[in-house]
């Protein structure tokens, strides 16, 4: 998979590397931006509520 | 620009047969290969190669959560702090209660409103002037502290409970165990600063033990006639599946037209 992306890559192999590079930073970026933000906090980690499900979304008068 | 152009570029890709390594062979050499072991190579370096992707992927994720999330929460923090401070110079909203400045005709902020700064001298490189957000979603726990909106208002009778990350996010109560009984937590809105004294905690809390922030803590429908504080968080750190909680009780209260209190100004 990744020889086939290296040469489908255009250019000598310098401009190749530079290129690979770039298309690793930007899918990282998405990563980043996009898909972990969106993943998170479908994750069962890091929760500090205790059930937030009543006193979260019950109107606010107790 | 460069000085490389098209010419060479056509002779690498219209030989898609070319083997690795086998560059400058004259032809006809070697025999050619059987082709299904090379479908077994190219499958088997497939396989490899998404485990790997896979592995980086995790270590990405894991990136984000432990690095990249205190980065991003450090600003909202920030950013949130600035806005409360903001808003309170601002003319105060019109007042949808009757009454003026007591604590009990503090309006409720909507969801995800920023309405009161925290300020925990034990814990004071994150929790000083730590911003608190109505609501206690993901989305608001990620710039600072959240405030359970069933739970009272600070200042009110019954139990102001908020909840904050004890990892990623900026995890403002990272230190949470390092909190003692008699330890003091400032809380200053818009109009008033007010201090709670922490009286005992519950390091082996379930996700499910919702009375710690009932009005009266651990007694459902009782009527409440203390001003309590409830902070929750995770526990183990890093983990989810305990918490851990501190309660505190009202001490003091003081105008923030006037001097903050001791514990603030000093030298903490």
């Amino acid at each position: 998979m990744y020889a086939w992306m290296w040469r489908k890559l255009p250019g000598p192999w310098p401009v190749k590397l530079l290129e690979a590079l770039v298309a690793f930073v930007a899918v990282v970026a998405l990563l980043f931006s996009v898909v972990f933000p969106w993943l998170e906090p479908r994750l069962p980690f890091n929760d500090v509520t205790v059930d937030d499900g009543p006193s979260a979304t019950a109107p606010a008068n107790p | 620009m460069t000085s490389a152009e098209p010419g060479d570029l056509g002779d690498p890709a219209t030989d898609p047969s070319k083997g690795p390594g086998s560059t400058g062979t004259p032809t006809g050499a070697t025999p050619p290969r059987p082709r299904q072991r090379d479908t077994v190579r190219s499958v088997v370096r497939g396989i490899g190669e998404v485990f790997i992707t896979l592995g980086v992927l995790l270590l990405l994720m894991c990136a984000y959560q432990l690095w990249w999330t205190n980065v991003e929460s450090a600003q909202a923090i920030s950013a949130g702090r600035d806005d409360i401070i903001k808003s309170w110079h601002q003319p105060a909203p019109t007042p949808t209660g009757t009454g003026t400045a007591t604590p009990s005709a503090q309006p409720t902020p909507d969801y995800g409103t920023g309405f009161a700064l925290l300020y925990i001298p034990r814990l004071r490189d994150k929790v000083w002037g730590l911003p608190i957000h109505q609501g206690v979603g993901k989305d608001v726990l990620a710039q600072g502290a959240g405030h359970y909106r069933a739970t009272a208002m600070p200042g009110q009778v019954g139990n102001f409970a908020i909840a904050a990350h004890r990892s990623t996010h900026d995890e403002p109560f990272a230190n949470f165990p390092d909190l003692r009984a008699g330890d003091k937590v400032y809380v200053q809105t818009r109009t008033e600063w007010f201090v709670y004294t922490l009286t005992k905690d519950d390091p082996n809390l379930s996700p499910s033990d919702v009375w710690v922030v009932e009005p009266v803590p651990g007694k459902p429908g009782a009527t409440p006639t203390q001003k309590l504080m409830t902070m929750t968080t995770c526990t183990p750190r890093y983990g989810s599946t305990g918490r851990w909680a501190w309660w505190a009780a009202l001490t003091a209260t003081s105008p923030t037209t006037g001097p903050a209190p001791d514990g603030i100004t000093g030298t903490a």
